[in-house]
């Protein structure tokens, strides 16, 4: 029972790293109806945005001296890798829908799609020529502790801290979603777009505001990442599995539905770690295409998703 | 009809005059030669599914990996010959193509593209994995069997039977398919199947073209046939526009050349060292040709109806005229 809750755990906050990049994938689905397959790839910039930030963060906010004991000065450090990392991250996601998607919004399906595929071939290979192809040490942030007294359970400080500030997110982004003006007017336009700048929205602004939020949110997952593994190191390819199974998340809960993605995330993190403590290390990333490959013969809406009829 | 049999016929007469001159070819350009023979076979074989009948696959280099290994495995095992080999191959990756088409051509674009890309990893470790053919290291065929005769027979046949393909009854479904898939269904056309056909069919040239290689590069390697190369292929079908073959057969000989020019300007002292960095990396310029193509030439570099060919086409009227 303890080996399954140990299991159960670190599945969770696998998964809500999943969720937080499926967050990406379905926000944009919401409004522009296609798979932006240079996500995965935005993520591995925000791990490269956090490796460059920490030591000019550290120059303003030095880290604590004693990394065995809470300092307020390097959680502060590490808040502020973490929002510069997402800032980074928006701003590239702004950019590249400015420059790429934005033109050819009205273009077939395909040629979007092969369009997001050259976006995504172009950040791995682009990276590897900035920052090398070689995996790179991410420097430790937030120093690690295991929490004493939950019995043979090892639950470490960082492993609740990925899983308050995946929550925060949350709960932040539902408040943009369903509170603010900008919220309304993504859900607007996701509803129908003709309908919503008929309306008097900006559809430019909605969906550029649409692609810096999503990319945040796979900045913020790619560093609550490095957050939750000691040792972790990143290399520009580092993107495309997370990518692909973040995407397999949200599909899972239902592509275009925000609490879908949540959901799937959970679930597919909850069970690639299951799978990979009681079958075999071997079919870890065998299980997302599995699960993809079931979800699209039996259930191609996902978990929370609704049907949608194509209209002729 | 018979416009395309004599063409057949003039290019293999041509060809089997060349052959045997081939061993005065330099190595280097016979490598290169061959290369293109072997790209414009998995280009025109993916232009039937990406451009005439609008599915997009990223995984074709695992039908060529599968063809590739096939055909190296009965010569190197059962001591096979060649050309019965590359047939082995061939049906080989058909029937893989048929065991992915099947289920996953019911998915639509997106979709298709994560699963093709999903079987063509999972062929690639399956390969690493299997100790039998070698594993990650390899595997050795004793003989060079390819030869020029052989690739560029090859090469004619796919384009000619992809051309009469494209021009039957089975060329209007593929093209209904790709055109509005929910008024075909309406029209009582089975779209799965023109799908179906138009995969399996790239598939078996696809495991053609693996085969050729096979016995041309006398070693092969389950990296070799990556999602990288893949990428390879879409692109040939991309920059050649997609569903003409013409212009698939020109893109396959420019992006053959194209690497080896790059090389040579990489090491050129003159340029900057990060412009030579970028150049080093094909990737990137590939992806940037992705990106701009789409955005500015979505159908294709040697399209017909793009502005310089009405041009041509308005002198030609007023010539005549």
């Amino acid at each position: 029972m303890t080996e399954f809750l140990q299991q159960l755990i670190n599945g969770l906050s696998l998964g809500s790293i999943y969720a937080l990049i499926a967050l990406g994938y379905t926000m944009v689905y919401g409004v522009l109806k296609f798979i932006n397959f240079a996500h995965g790839d935005v993520y591995m910039v925000g791990a490269f945005a956090g490796l460059y930030l920490a030591p000019w963060v550290w120059k303003v906010i030095p880290q604590g001296s004693d990394p065995s004991r809470f300092s307020w000065s390097t959680a502060g450090g590490a808040l502020a890798v973490l929002l510069l990392s997402m800032a980074v991250c928006a701003m590239l996601g702004v950019v590249i829908e400015r420059l790429v998607y934005r033109p050819l919004r009205e273009r077939p399906r395909l040629t979007v799609l092969i369009t997001a595929i050259g976006v995504s071939i172009f950040l791995e290979n682009f990276g590897q020529y900035l920052f090398g192809a070689d995996p790179q040490l991410f420097p430790e942030i937030l120093p690690d502790r295991v929490i004493d007294g939950l019995g043979d359970l090892t639950v470490s400080v960082n492993q609740v801290v990925v899983f308050v500030v995946t929550l925060a997110l949350l709960a932040a982004l539902s408040f943009i979603v369903l509170k603010t003006k900008i919220g309304t007017a993504m859900r607007a336009l996701s509803y129908n777009p003709v309908a919503a700048s008929l309306m008097g929205i900006n559809n430019d602004v909605v969906i550029a505001f649409t692609f810096g939020l999503g990319s945040a949110l796979a900045a913020a997952a790619a560093l609550l990442n490095a957050i939750n593994y000691p040792a972790y190191s990143i290399d520009p390819l580092m993107g495309i599995l997370p990518g692909i199974k973040a995407f397999v998340a949200a599909v899972l809960g239902g592509i275009g539905n925000l609490p879908g993605a949540v959901v799937g995330g959970l679930i597919l993190g909850v069970l690639e770690t299951l799978v990979v403590g009681y079958v075999s290390p071997m079919y870890r990333d065998a299980i997302a295409f599995a699960v993809l490959i079931a979800i699209l013969l039996f259930k191609p809406n996902g978990l929370l998703g609704r049907a949608e009829k194509e209209k002729v | 009809m018979n416009r395309p049999k004599t063409w057949l016929l003039l290019f293999v007469a041509l060809i089997a005059a060349c052959a045997p001159f081939q061993d005065a070819i330099n190595p280097y350009y016979f490598d290169i030669l061959i290369t293109i023979g072997i790209n414009i076979i998995l280009g025109v074989g993916l232009n039937l599914v990406t451009g005439y009948t609008g599915q997009f696959s990223l995984g074709h280099a695992g039908f060529m990996a599968v063809g590739a290994y096939l055909s190296a495995a009965v010569t190197v095992f059962l001591g096979w010959g060649f050309v019965v080999a590359l047939g082995v191959g061939g049906l080989g990756a058909a029937l893989a193509g048929l065991a992915v088409g099947v289920p996953s051509l019911r998915l639509k674009g997106d979709y298709l593209a994560i699963v093709t890309l999903g079987f063509g990893e999972i062929i690639r470790v399956l390969l690493q994995n299997m100790e039998v053919v070698g594993g990650s290291r390899g595997l050795s065929i004793p003989v060079r069997n390819t030869g020029l005769f052989g690739t560029y027979l090859a090469a004619a046949l796919t384009v000619y039977v992809v051309v009469l393909l494209v021009h039957s009854t089975y060329g209007r479904g593929f093209l209904t398919v790709r055109d509005d898939e929910i008024a075909a269904e309406a029209m009582g056309i089975n779209t799965t199947k023109y799908k179906v056909i138009a995969f399996v069919t790239a598939a078996f040239f696809a495991g053609i073209a693996g085969g050729l290689y096979a016995h041309f590069k006398q070693f092969i390697h389950p990296e070799g046939f990556g999602f990288l190369r893949s990428v390879d292929i879409v692109v040939i079908v991309i920059l050649g526009g997609m569903g003409n073959t013409p212009g698939v057969i020109l893109a396959a000989i420019l992006l053959t050349i194209l690497p080896e020019g790059l090389r040579a300007l990489a090491d050129w002292e003159l340029l900057p060292g990060g412009l030579r960095g970028i150049i080093k990396n094909r990737m990137i310029l590939y992806s940037l040709l992705l990106i701009v193509l789409m955005l500015t030439r979505p159908q294709g570099l040697f399209s017909s109806g793009g502005k310089w060919t009405q041009r041509w086409q308005a002198l030609k009227r007023r010539g005549r005229a």
